[in-house]
């Protein structure tokens, strides 16, 4: 009974190894919104005060549409007939693409919003550029979340604003979140090879130009936050994008792939 | 027999008794959601858009769509979900923002759907109370009841109330 998403003309005309590189590609992203979304509907019931726990599932369900949308793509460049819930539910941990930060565990609030600052101050500006992309697929989707991730930008913004300049202690608690997240910062734009070899043949945005933007952002907040800069030589940890997890995602796999592990085969 | 008697403007039509499932004083026509009809031969394609990436009611939607037509005896119908362009609140109809003020939400604020996003703590200006119409409102969450509604508060008489946001 699902609408069926409109097809690529483009997909036939990609030779076999740039469409193999998109195939990866599409999937990073996707592993991306959903572990993201996934940590963020964690807070479900749980949120602080009402607005700020519907906020957080509001993100979550975004991501999700976001998801959908790339895995139903990747499930078509791959060509193999696994559909989105294949990818979804039937992946293990090491094959999974995301980065390392949004698989962080969710902490305490700040955590959260550091976590998501973080991720939202690189996926909007990403996806203004990505809007642009010759591949009409990544820029219809690029083009419907862009609008999505600027809600997501201004919400965790404001946000650290309040936490910084805040009470001593959501002072304290934003500075520890920032203290132990930043590390995971850099992994975003740090092409992968996959991601290096689209971003040459400019059907990728090239994470460069987007620094910026990025950088102006961040300060911009951080100051009206009264919260310092992070060093910028801060030793960055990475791997995610290559399936080299922390031990985090096992668990959050575990959670989320249950019922279709519990019952093989299952659809709505 | 109904099948060659029909048109592109009936489908319209039946499509227009079809409502959105969350808000069900609104029309999936009021909403601007339907992008396209196309019939031949027998065969008729509807375009739908999202309004939200993760709106959950599209696969209803989709359905709703089909049970309407299929009540008329039209059965060869197929459903293409269409990102681009991106739904914006500029094409609800005139008809289904006054349809969503008289059901108590907010309609958007015409023509403010790009540019504000990133004033932060600001606020779209000149939300009506969809109860008493002031314009003396304040934004209490982006994110409301569902993906498309922020949640408001009138200054005046006090009442919370949802505001379909601009997008």
């Amino acid at each position: 009974m699902q609408a069926v998403p409109s097809e690529s003309a483009a997909l036939a005309t990609y030779p076999a190894e740039v469409r193999q590189q998109l195939f990866q590609y599409v999937l990073q992203l996707a592993d991306t919104s959903l572990i993201l979304g996934h940590r963020l509907s964690e807070w479900c019931g749980h949120g602080p005060i009402l607005e700020q726990d519907l906020a957080m599932a509001n993100i979550a369900l975004d991501l999700l549409g976001e998801t959908r949308s790339l895995y139903q793509y990747a499930a078509e460049l791959e060509g193999l007939g696994r559909t989105e819930d294949d990818l979804a539910y039937l992946r293990a941990a090491v094959e999974y693409r995301n980065p390392l930060l949004v698989e962080q565990p969710n902490g305490d609030f700040a955590h959260t919003i550091v976590r998501q600052f973080l991720f939202d101050n690189f996926h909007y500006p990403f996806l203004q550029q990505l809007k642009s992309s010759p591949d009409e697929r990544l820029a219809g989707i690029a083009e419907k979340a862009v609008k999505e991730a600027a809600y997501h930008l201004k919400w965790s913004s404001e946000w650290i604003i309040r936490l910084g300049d805040g009470t001593p202690e959501s002072r304290q608690r934003v500075e520890k979140a920032i203290a132990s997240l930043w590390r995971y910062a850099a992994e975003l734009t740090t092409p992968t090879t996959a991601e290096k070899a689209l971003q040459a043949a400019c059907i990728i945005p090239d994470y460069a130009t987007l620094q910026p933007a990025m950088a102006a952002h961040l300060a911009h907040v951080l100051e009206e936050a009264t919260l310092p800069t992070p060093p910028a030589s801060t030793f960055a940890l990475a791997g995610g994008k290559q399936g080299r997890h922390s031990e985090h995602l096992g668990y959050i796999l575990t959670e989320l792939q249950y019922v279709q592990r519990a019952y093989p085969g299952l659809t709505w | 027999m109904v099948a060659t008697a029909l048109t592109e403007a009936r489908v319209w039509e039946l499509l227009d008794e079809v409502l959105d499932p969350e808000v069900p004083v609104l029309s999936i026509l009021d909403l601007g959601i339907v992008r396209g009809v196309r019939v031949a031969d027998g065969q008729v394609t509807v375009d739908i858009t999202p309004t939200y990436s993760g709106c959950p009611a599209m696969n209803t939607i989709a359905t709703d769509i089909r049970l309407r037509l299929l009540a008329e005896g039209i059965a060869n119908v197929t459903i293409h979900n269409q990102l681009s362009p991106a739904w914006t609140t500029d094409w609800m109809t005139p008809a289904g923002r006054q349809k969503l003020q008289a059901y108590g939400i907010a309609p958007p604020v015409d023509g403010t759907a790009t540019g504000h996003v990133l004033n932060l703590f600001g606020q779209d200006t000149a939300v009506r109370c969809p109860q008493c119409q002031s314009d003396n409102t304040r934004l209490v969450s982006q994110f409301g009841s569902t993906a498309c509604k922020a949640s408001y508060q009138c200054n005046d008489c006090y009442e919370p109330f949802d505001y379909f946001k601009c997008h």
